[in-house]
């Protein structure tokens, strides 16, 4: 009982910081795209910045979470969750470029999608590293 | 063949398209990275469910290529993905609530996609709207 509560406390190391921090900056993101497709303004030099931003954190959070990964004794499915860890990090780049061939009302709500889609993605990450597949 | 001013290609990938092509994609990766995984490593568990995971993804993706091949062909074959969707999404949501004992385990499909927020649900109507939209006109 014990052994598996020490478990249960360093298995939470593996990005407390990293995840909290991603659906913060995802929250915002959405919270600003939602804005702009109301007002119908386009997406500019500041949403771009911080969704740079997110995908660094998301970066640090693909390298942390191998690293723990190749660390840890427990039963983590690991295919799984390193194919979450990757999809996170892919899906802004393509949503930013995929909306700057359509910069209208669609355009951002392809961004806001992009966000979404991480923000799912985040989620999931954790609940896989948990182990409740 | 090309009538001056009228828009050339008929594209679906251009406006909300690029949106709904967006959509349809991230579902597709979905689908397919889960199905693959599904059917690879337990298959036997629950194989109507997984034979169902695979067939999403492959509607997913059949609906993704042809969105952004576009042309008439590509609005057609899009139409009939489209449709398999709506009507795999209505059945297997009501079937995963009328017969649980049939899906064991999860898929895209399952509780009318509760699992993914209900989009794939959302998505087949959003299709067919966007394809009634770029139907191709008798000129």
């Amino acid at each position: 009982m014990l052994a598996r509560l020490n478990c249960l406390t360093t298995l939470s190391a593996v990005s407390p910081w990293v995840y909290g921090l991603v659906l913060v900056l995802c929250g915002i993101s959405a919270v600003v795209l939602v804005v702009h497709l109301v007002r119908d303004q386009l997406v500019e030099d500041g949403m771009f910045l911080l969704l740079a931003v997110t995908e660094l954190a998301l970066l640090v959070q693909l390298v942390w979470g191998c690293v723990a990964l190749a660390g840890t004794e427990r039963d983590v499915e690991g295919t799984l969750f390193v194919s979450y860890l990757v999809g996170t990090t892919l899906a802004l780049p393509i949503g930013a470029f995929w909306s700057l061939a359509e910069r209208s009302r669609a355009g951002t709500a392809v961004v806001l999608l992009a966000v979404v889609t991480v923000a799912a993605l985040e989620v999931r990450v954790d609940a896989i590293w948990a182990g409740a597949v | 063949m090309t009538q001056v001013g009228a828009p050339a290609p008929h594209a679906l990938a251009v406006g909300w398209g690029r949106a709904l092509v967006f959509g349809y994609g991230v579902f597709a990766v979905a689908a397919t990275g889960r199905s693959v995984l599904q059917v690879s490593t337990e298959f036997d568990n629950a194989p109507l469910a997984y034979s169902l995971s695979l067939l999403a993804a492959v509607v997913y993706l059949v609906a993704t290529t042809s969105l952004l091949l576009g042309g008439r062909t590509g609005w057609r074959v899009a139409g009939i993905a489209v449709c398999i969707e709506l009507l795999g999404v209505l059945s297997v949501g009501a079937l995963s609530y009328a017969a649980t004992d049939l899906f064991p385990d999860k898929t895209v499909w399952s509780h009318f996609g509760q699992g993914y927020g209900f989009l794939p649900l959302v998505l087949p109507f959003a299709g067919l709207a966007w394809l009634r939209h770029t139907r191709p006109r008798a000129t």
